[in-house]
This record gives structure tokens, C-alpha cells and sequence, in this order.
């Protein structure tokens, strides 16, 4: 027997840096410049190596005030052009999305972690997407059933999280632009380049100066970018603790908001489920992108009749997930992006163990430098873990059993969280019950993690408001009668 | 000698019942002219919370409901109040000061108000939902869900036009409601809440409470079993600016929907629209394979 | 290969004592959904392997091979020609390692065993292949012929159209009667590979249960096509049989082999191949005993490729045999 002779071994197949320039520094673009800040400066780092790959301006409350007055200063023009020129403009930066494809997944990947597979073929060909999906509606926004003659809202001031750096920025800038807004954009401080990068394909396709502006920073930059007085709409992805902060923060101001904030998703697998398909899709639903996903299925419900043969085939996948170089087009899992987030996944992880839940990864030999957190499961775990509470935002898996479909309703149900859901089972009527009854933005039957430019996103109670994607995607931008998350 | 009238205290419409507020208070309620008609319930925060509580009991009853149902049931309404006009008419002349014909006219179009509405519930999710085309083997689309339970402070001015007209929406879609009526003027939303109780309305979808928006405003704001909220009726009251702030912040602690208050209380004779009924909807987006 | 059947194994005897038992069994099995199994072999196919595991992946290709013709126009020459090549792939290469088998019609076992001897082993397709319309003695004849002539393997039909009726137990005992016709004198048997026509049966769910239909009756091997018929073997196909064999050995004990055939035509195609039985049942498989490829063009581009490793350069058709 040959086979042990010659090991079946991957190889380590590292996309090439060399396609990607990452400056030494980077200013703000503001605009359609790139301009000092004049406020402070901060690095952003490789999380797979530690290693600072540039330094980053900290828009200070006087930069994000240049910024909104070049929005507004450019709302004049951009929303008076015909939808038909704008457009292009759309089509244009689509189609060099496309053509830096390769340079955008590389400078993705490396500035957040995740591997190059994910950003290579799911982040940037949806980036694209959606600007393509968007550029297409700014011609027909009164064919929309929004109502007749639809008007933009203004300048938009959006603030995106650093999970899909760039999947984010364009989820906020097609349907703004496409609606005729213009925006200030703030990308989460640890992954800031793809966002400097897009600026500068806007200037690449020649995007009036103002219609998109970009700034840099934290949250106090995020911050002074809500209060700002003369933002009209502000567009958070994040956490449910800021989306708070920022409901309160436009109270009483006129402002709208669309908020895309947390989750603690249940994925439900019922006995008779395609189980083969649904472990792929209970893998895919957490230890995609790290786990840093707000619709991540979090917390398995499997239905205790199948709950062990579903576990083995689980850990036994598991086992062959590959965790390391992000740039490698073999991993599977990539590095946890901040020190920080792997400090909260480790300190929430300790807990669930305390707890008494029982924890299990995988053998996996993780980098030396970087944040690595091994694909882990906690079983033994019940509704009042903290672990099936909280959003670990990472790569943990919380185990959880049930008997009967309306005990796994319950369950799905008991948290403040309505992002996504998911449901398998192999009986039709069952899945149309499950989506009927789960408080969820959007039911995965059968499937688990998939996103597309025409369909709308967004979630129920904690979760927060207004949608994107789609038809209602528009909503968020257009003008609507006094009503916080938009007209539909 | 003139027959001495029997004075009436009109009571709360908390899950289908009618109770006296639990704080014991009441409030006297006049006409337009300052002359006394009846006493009122003055609700207390606790009957605020028992009226959450009745209402998040109704809800899955009500959103389960088909939509042709509701669309009966609402439209049942209208049939009851039409039986009832008289006395609907009444209460808006007393309320308001409006001349008979003005009153008539008030209650013809709250009443057709129900009749626009009791329609939409077949149809709105027709018109703002819709199939999703995405690149792959998936089915997808999005509909509509009631929001849940939904806190509507009513027009302080238009006691029974613009009660209707922020009630009906919300419970169409699904909803449920825990309503605080106009202040000033109740009497159209207590009669409003008989008709409730005897037109096949499910105790708990509605649940009136007279009393004062100002003070129980804020406990329906940052109320945590509460879904979504209705202003409206903080357009007109003293600091309405101050309170309709304040009130958002209460809604930010669960995050819920709110429809804000206008700056002065709208002309309710005018077409709704859609908003009304999707300020508190929630777009479901179900996904699935396609395949042999 | 086990020649009892281990208690695992035996624990499924009353699943084939009627056909009412054997189709609650194979109904119960858990269901194939196309779209996530077709995701999940696409991601798959996106993984790249190491250049000395590529060599070695290579020459595994190439060992695993059922270098195949099964013509109407094959004759004596034809046969003894691809036997040749079946021994020495590359006749300028002595270290190119010969292929796993030379598969022909059952008439033609003889000629290509006077060639290959005992070097390579000779598979017979039988049971009215390809159709699979003949009657049962027809087909067990047929598998006794082939078996006579020489023949170490035999790849038969099951008849789809029992298959697609729901009679699963007539299929379940045909497979029992031809692997009992693959029984030498001497008591040894020629190794037994079921082919589905998975192109015929179309859904997943269907091959998941024809999968276990064969293995509970006794075969060695689980094959996708007979070639005549498209698709013939696709990734997808081959993950839900490797699901199965995976599946069946933790159930049973038992190990069942894999043979994706038809379609398969490039080294790259192969790979990905490899690189799923790695993945979904495990490098036990990783061996000729365990898969196979039932392929015709498929072995001059392995060789092609296995040149380009070795000499650096692209090589070209003319330097490899037509045969």
C-alpha cells in the first residue's frame, strides 16, 4: 500500500500580496481628495501576523464637519442628475470592483483576517452585485412602489463594522447613491483600508467629489458623525449596545436610522433533516468568516432523537476544517480579527466552560502570532448558559436540544435578538410553519449563510430596523412620513 | 321637577374586560364648552402593564388569524359602529364642538375609515412584498409580519377620525395595540371600545386607556414587551418637542419601532397611505434550495 | 476484503427480509439536498494540494484507473492494444506504475488476460450491460461467462427500471444472485461492482438508496455509470456515494469501494476527485483496492501531467499512446 508512503497533504497556496500597494499612510477622502486629518492617528494591523500595515488618520469633529458640509455641497448636484447618469456612475464602480477583484479579496483578507476564499469568492463578487443590483434601480425609483415621485433624504451618514469591511460599505453606499443621497462614511477602525481603497475607485470612476466621502476612526469619530447637525440619515451596522446609543442620539432630532445590529440565531435541525447538507450548514452558519457574522447560526437546536448521530458527523467535519493563513486559498478559517475580539471570545468561552457546559474543539495547530481561536462547540448547554445569550461573535457553537417542533419555536424565539434563522428538515409543510413562527428577519430552510443584492436583510426586535437589499433597500433612502426605519 | 340624569363613569378596555383603572382614579370629562358629561378613568402606569400584558397574550392568536379574517372582523366594526352612529356622532359633537352636520360627517368617515382598511389586510402584503430574483437555485422572498405589540398614543384632537385612523393600521397587519386615548376628549374611544367588545374583536388586540398620554407615555416607551410606538398623539400637548425626544429615547432600550410625532396633528380626512401600516411591519426574508 | 459478514453487518438482515422492510429502510435514509451537495463539492473542488503530493496524487490517478472500452466495434486488436497500455502507460517512463484494470466486454476477457496476466487485473462489464434488459438467467450467464473467461472484476447493471418501480428487493436479489455467480470453483469470487446509472435514477435521494440497496447486498464496489448515459460520473454523485460508504463502514465494519466512471477526462478532474475521498470518507480509500476511475481519455492527460512534473516542460498528445 502506497497511501502512506506519500502523505495527501494540501499545500500551503498563499495568494499573491504582490497585487495589492498598502501605503504607509492614509488621510481622509474627503471631498474627492485624500486630505490630513486633524485629529490624531491610529494603526491598522495584520491580524494574522500582528504586523501594522499603516497608519490611519482620526477624523476629529472638525474633519467629519468638512466632510458632511462636501456632502451636502455635493447632494445639490447628485440629487438633481437624472437617475439614468447616476447610474453609470454605479455600473462604473461595479465594474472596477470587478476588475480589482483580485486586489480588493487580497487587501480584504489581509486587514481583517478572513480567508481569501470567502473574501475571493463571496465578499467581493457580492460587493460588485450590489452595486450593479443598485445601479439599475437609480433610473426606476418611482417604478419602486414607493410612491410617486420618490426624493432622497440627503446626506447619509453611514458607520460600518469590520467583519465585511468592504460588503458593508457597499450594502450603505449602492441604495444611498442609487437614491440620489450622498454619504460620509466611517469603516470600523481595525479594517479601514478596503473602504481607503474604494475611495479610490470612486475617483477612478470619476464620482462627482462629495458624493462619497471617507472617514476614518472610532467610535468617538462615529459619534461626532451621528450628532453632526446637518446628517439627515444615519446607517449603523454594528452592535446592539451602539444601535442603542444611536437611537437615543437622534431622538427628537428628525434624523432616520437603519440599524443592523446583533444576533443569536438558532439553527434548528430536526430528525429528519438532510443531515449531510445541514451539518455543512451548521458549519457554514458559525465558523463562516470566523464566526464574526451577526446572522451567524450561533445556537444549534437539534432535535434530541438525532442530537448524537448530528454531533459525531459534526465534530468529525469539524475535524477537517483547515484554520491558518488567511491568504492561504486552503483555509477554511482565518485569524479572529483584534486582539480584543479574541479577548471577549476567550473570556465568554472560559464562562460557558464554567458554566458547566462541556467544550470541544478540534486538534488544530494555530500560528505562533497573530489571533487564532480554534472552531469550538459547547454541548450540555441550556437557554440560561450565557453562551446561548450573548453574541460571541466568534467561532462557538452552542449546543442546545429539543423534543418538539414548538419547544424549538420557543426557543428560537426566547431572546431579544430576530436576525436570521435557520430550519432544516425534509418536509415542506414543516418549513413553512418554522418560518412562519420564527421572529427572525430571515429564515434560512435548508440552506444557511446566503446573501444576495435583491434581498432584504435586516432584523426583527434587538436586531434592529429598516432593511437592506432589495426593493426595500430603497426605503431606508427615500423620504419617507416621519417614520424612524423608513416607509416599508 | 327635571329627571335627575344617572351619570356614568366610563371604565378601561383592558383584554376584552372592562375595568376601572387600578389606581381607582378618575378624571372629569367636559365638552367643548366646559360643561361636565361624565367622569373618566384616569389609567396608572399598572394598567398600562396589565394592558401589555393582555395584549402580547392576544397577539399570536390575532397574527395567526388569516388575513381574510381580520379583514372581516375589521369591517365587522365598521357594521357595528354604523349601528351606532347616534351615539358616536354624539360623543364627537360633545368632544369637539362640532356642529351635528360636522360630527356626521367625522363619523362617515371614520367609520369608511375601517371599511379602506378592513380591506388591506388581503392586500398589503401583495403590495410591499415581493420575490426576490437571486443568482443561485434558491427560492426567496419577503412578506410582511406584524411587528407585535404596539403602543399608539391617539390624537389628542381628533377624538374619533384620527383614533381610527392610527388604530386601524395597526391592527390590520397583525398587530396588537394598547392605545392611550385623547385626554381632553375620551368619550368617542370609550364608545369606540364598546364597539370593540361586540364586533368580534379578540380581547387584547385593542386596548383603550383614557388618561394622559404626558404621563403614560413613557412607561408604553421604555416598556420592554412593547414593539413599536405611535407619537402621535404628543403632537399638540405642552413640550410636545421635549416629550416626543424623550420618548424616543425611552423606545431605544429594546429598540422599538417608532413612528414619530408630527409637528402639528395631520388632516385626517386626507389618504393614509401606506406608512400608518408599515411603521410597524417587519420584512421576513425566507430562503431556500430549489432542487430534485 | 471481508469474506464474512461481520455482526454489524448482520444487524440489517431483517432490512432485506421483504420488500416492505427493505423500502421503510431505504426511504428512512436521510435525505440529499441537491443544492447544499452540489455547494459542498464545488467547495471541494477549490482546494490545491502540495506539488510532491501531486506527484504522488498523480501515480495514485493513474494505479486507480479502469482503462475502459466497451464499443460495439472492439475487437481482439483493439483490446489487446489498451491491455498493452494498461501494463505500461508510459512506455519511455519504467516507473510509471501500471493501471488498476482493463475493463471490456465479457467476450473479450480472455484477449486481454493473455496480455496482462496477473500484472493487471481484468473487470468484465455483464448483467446485459448497459441496459440491464435481459432476463435474470440471461444476466447470470452472462456473469458466468465473463467470470469463466478470466475475469477478476465484473461491473454489472442493476435494472433501473425495478429500481424506479420501487422494487427495491428484486434489485437487492439480483445483485445477491450475480455476486453468487462471481463465485470461482475454488470458492474465491471476482470482485463485484454495482453501476447505478445515476444519470437514470437523477436524484441524489435515489442514489443514496441504491448505494445502500447494494452494499446490503454484498457488493465490493459502488459505481456511478456505465459511460452510455450523461451525466455520467459528476463530483456531487461521488460525494453522496462516498457519504454512503462512510456511512455504512460506521455502521457495519464494513468497506465498500468507490468508482466514479464516465466524464472524468482531465488529471485536474481527477484530483478533485482524490481530494474528496480524502475529505469525505477518508485516506482509507486513498487506494486502488478502495477507488477507482473508470475512464478511457483520462489516463493520457494524468500522463501528460505526470511528464510535466517530472520533465518540467508541457508535453503534447503525439508522445502518448492512442490506445
Amino acid at each position: 500500500m502506497a497511501k502512506n508512503s506519500t502523505p495527501f497533504e494540501y499545500a500551503p497556496a498563499p495568494e499573491s500580496r504582490s497585487v495589492v500597494d498598502i501605503k504607509a499612510s492614509y488621510g481622509l477622502f474627503i471631498d474627492g481628495d485624500f486630505v490630513d486629518g486633524r485629529g490624531s492617528s491610529f494603526k491598522t494591523v495584520n491580524p494574522a501576523t500582528e504586523e501594522t500595515l499603516a497608519e490611519i488618520a482620526e477624523a476629529s469633529e472638525a474633519d467629519i464637519d468638512l466632510a458632511v458640509r462636501a456632502a451636502r455641497k455635493a447632494f445639490r448636484g447628485w440629487s438633481r442628475m437624472p437617475g439614468k447618469e447616476r447610474a453609470k456612475y454605479l455600473f462604473r464602480i461595479a465594474r472596477i470592483i470587478q476588475e480589482r477583484g483580485r486586489e480588493l479579496a487580497v487587501l480584504e483578507s489581509i486587514d481583517n483576517g478572513k480567508p481569501i476564499k470567502e473574501s475571493r469568492d463571496v465578499d467581493v463578487p457580492i460587493v460588485a452585485a450590489h452595486f450593479f443590483y443598485y445601479a439599475g434601480w437609480a433610473d426606476k425609483l418611482e417604478y419602486a412602489g414607493l410612491g410617486p415621485n420618490p426624493q432622497p433624504l440627503g446626506v447619509a451618514g453611514q458607520i460600518i463594522p469590520w467583519n465585511f469591511p468592504l460588503l458593508m460599505l457597499a450594502w450603505k453606499i449602492a441604495p444611498a447613491l442609487a437614491c440620489g443621497n450622498t454619504v460620509v462614511l466611517k469603516p470600523a477602525e481595525t479594517t479601514p483600508l478596503t473602504a481607503l481603497l474604494f475611495a479610490e475607485i470612486c475617483q477612478q470612476a470619476d464620482l462627482p467629489p462629495g458624493v462619497v466621502n471617507i472617514v476614518t476612526g472610532a467610535g468617538s469619530t462615529g459619534q461626532a458623525l451621528v450628532a453632526h447637525p446637518d446628517v439627515d440619515k444615519v446607517a449603523f451596522t454594528g452592535s446592539t449596545d451602539v444601535g442603542k446609543a444611536i437611537a437615543r442620539a437622534i431622538a427628537g432630532t428628525g434624523k432616520l436610522a437603519t440599524l443592523e445590529l446583533g444576533g443569536k440565531a438558532a439553527n434548528i435541525v430536526f430528525d429528519d433533516a438532510a443531515l449531510d447538507q445541514a451539518v455543512e450548514g451548521i458549519v457554514g452558519g458559525i465558523f463562516f468568516n470566523q464566526g464574526h457574522v451577526c446572522c451567524a447560526g450561533s445556537r444549534l437546536l437539534v432535535q434530541e432523537s438525532v442530537a448524537e448521530e448530528v454531533l459525531h458527523r459534526l465534530k468529525r467535519r469539524m475535524a477537517t476544517l483547515r484554520v491558518g493563513d488567511p491568504l492561504d486559498k486552503n483555509t477554511d478559517i482565518g485569524a479572529i480579527n483584534s486582539a480584543e475580539q479574541l479577548a471577549k471570545i476567550r473570556e465568554l468561552s472560559a464562562i460557558g466552560e464554567a458554566e458547566g457546559a462541556e467544550r470541544w474543539a478540534p486538534a488544530c495547530d494555530l500560528p505562533s502570532s497573530g489571533f487564532w481561536f480554534p472552531p469550538t462547540v459547547f454541548t450540555g448547554v441550556t437557554q440560561a448558559h450565557r453562551i446561548a445569550r450573548e453574541e460571541v461573535f466568534g467561532p462557538v457553537l452552542s449546543v442546545l436540544t429539543f423534543r418538539t417542533p414548538s419547544e424549538a419555536i420557543e426557543k428560537a424565539n426566547n431572546t431579544p435578538y430576530g436576525l436570521s434563522a435557520g430550519v432544516w428538515t425534509e418536509k415542506g409543510s414543516r418549513i413553512l410553519h418554522m418560518a412562519n413562527e420564527l421572529r427572525a428577519g430571515v429564515v434560512w430552510a435548508n440552506t444557511f449563510n446566503k446573501f444576495d443584492p435583491t434581498s432584504p436583510f435586516g432584523g426583527y426586535k434587538e436586531s434592529g430596523y429598516g432593511r437592506e437589499g432589495g426593493r426595500q433597500g430603497l426605503a431606508a433612502y427615500l423620504k419617507s412620513t416621519g417614520l424612524k426605519g423608513g416607509d416599508l | 321637577m327635571a329627571r335627575v340624569d344617572v351619570r356614568k363613569t366610563y371604565k378601561l378596555y383592558i383584554g376584552g374586560a372592562f375595568p376601572r383603572s387600578e389606581s381607582g382614579h378618575s378624571y372629569e370629562v367636559t365638552d367643548s364648552k366646559g360643561k361636565f358629561v361624565a367622569n373618566a378613568s384616569l389609567a396608572s402606569r399598572k394598567d398600562v402593564r396589565d394592558a401589555v400584558v393582555a395584549a402580547r397574550k392576544a397577539f399570536g392568536g390575532w397574527s395567526a388569524r388569516t388575513a381574510y379574517n381580520r379583514s372581516q372582523i375589521l369591517y365587522r366594526i365598521a357594521e357595528v359602529m354604523e349601528d351606532r352612529r347616534p351615539q358616536f356622532e354624539e360623543a364627537v359633537r360633545q368632544s369637539e364642538g362640532a356642529s351635528a352636520a360636522a360630527a356626521r360627517g367625522q363619523v362617515d368617515e371614520a367609520i369608511d375609515r375601517l371599511v379602506w382598511y378592513s380591506g388591506w389586510a388581503d392586500k398589503l402584503g401583495q403590495v410591499i412584498g415581493n420575490a426576490n430574483p437571486v443568482a443561485g437555485p434558491f427560492f426567496n422572498h419577503t412578506a410582511p409580519e406584524p411587528s407585535g405589540v404596539i403602543g399608539v398614543l391617539a390624537p389628542q384632537t381628533s377624538s374619533l377620525l384620527g383614533l381610527v385612523s392610527t388604530v386601524a393600521p395597526v391592527i390590520v397587519t397583525g398587530n396588537v395595540a394598547v392605545v392611550v386615548s385623547s385626554y381632553a376628549r375620551p368619550l368617542p374611544a370609550v364608545t369606540f371600545s364598546e364597539v370593540l367588545a361586540t364586533s368580534d374583536v379578540p380581547g387584547g388586540v385593542v386596548n383603550i386607556l383614557t388618561g394622559d398620554a404626558a404621563t403614560l407615555g413613557p412607561w408604553l416607551a421604555s416598556h420592554m414587551d412593547v414593539n413599536g410606538i405611535d407619537l402621535g398623539g404628543v403632537a399638540g400637548l405642552p413640550r410636545a418637542g421635549e416629550l416626543a425626544a424623550e420618548l424616543e429615547i425611552g423606545a431605544a432600550d429594546n429598540l422599538k419601532r417608532v413612528r414619530r410625532a408630527p409637528d402639528a396633528e395631520p388632516d385626517w380626512s386626507t389618504d393614509p397611505g401606506l406608512s400608518p401600516m408599515t411603521a410597524f411591519v417587519e420584512h421576513k426574508t425566507v430562503w431556500h434550495p430549489i432542487g430534485v | 476484503m471481508p469474506t464474512t459478514a461481520p455482526t454489524g453487518l448482520a444487524a440489517y438482515s431483517e432490512v432485506t427480509a421483504s420488500e416492505a422492510s427493505l423500502k421503510r429502510f431505504l426511504h428512512g435514509l436521510p435525505g440529499v439536498d441537491q443544492v447544499g451537495a452540489e455547494a459542498r463539492a464545488a467547495g471541494l473542488g477549490t482546494r490545491s494540494i502540495k506539488t510532491s503530493a501531486k506527484a504522488w496524487a498523480l501515480d495514485l490517478a493513474i494505479r486507480m484507473v479502469d482503462l475502459t472500452t466497451l464499443e460495439g466495434q472492439d475487437t481482439p486488436g483493439k483490446v489487446r492494444a489498451l491491455a498493452g497500455k494498461a501494463l505500461h502507460p508510459d512506455p519511455s517512463d519504467p516507473t510509471c506504475p501500471s493501471v488498476a484494470a482493463v475493463c471490456v466486454y465479457g467476450d473479450l476477457v480472455g484477449e486481454v488476460k493473455e496480455i496482462v496476466g496477473s500484472q493487471v487485473n481484468v473487470a468484465a462489464v455483464a448483467t446485459a450491460f448497459p441496459s440491464g434488459r435481459a432476463s435474470m438467467d440471461i444476466k447470470l450467464a452472462d456473469t458466468r461467462d465473463a467470470v469463466a473467461n478470466g475475469a477478476d472484476e465484473i461491473d454489472m447493471v442493476i435494472d433501473r427500471g425495478a429500481f424506479l418501480a420501487g422494487r427495491y428487493l428484486q434489485v437487492f436479489e439480483e445483485i445477491v444472485a450475480t455476486r453468487e455467480a462471481c463465485v470461482r470453483p475454488d470458492g474465491s469470487h471476482a470482485h463485484l461492482k454495482v453501476i447505478f446509472e445515476t444519470g437514470e435514477l437523477q436524484t441524489y435521494d435515489n442514489v443514496r438508496r441504491a448505494s445502500w440497496l447494494a452494499m446490503l447486498a454484498g457488493t465490493d464496489f459502488i459505481k456511478t455509470s456505465t459511460g452510455k448515459v450523461q451525466p455520467a460520473a459528476t463530483l456531487p454523485v461521488t460525494l453522496v456515494m462516498l457519504e454512503a460508504v462512510r456511512d455504512f463502514r460506521e455502521a457495519t465494519g464494513v468497506q465498500i469501494g468507490v468508482k466514479p466512471a464516465g466524464g472524468i477526462r482531465t488529471a485536474k478532474d481527477a484530483i478533485k476527485y482524490l481530494v474528496m475521498v480524502n475529505e469525505i470518507a477518508g485516506d482509507d480509500w486513498l487506494d486502488p483496492d478502495w477507488f477507482r476511475f473508470g475512464a478511457s481519455t483520462l489516463l493520457n492527460d494524468l500522463l501528460m501531467q505526470r511528464t510535466k512534473m517530472t520533465t518540467g516542460r508541457y508535453s503534447g498528445p503525439d508522445y502518448f499512446t492512442l490506445d
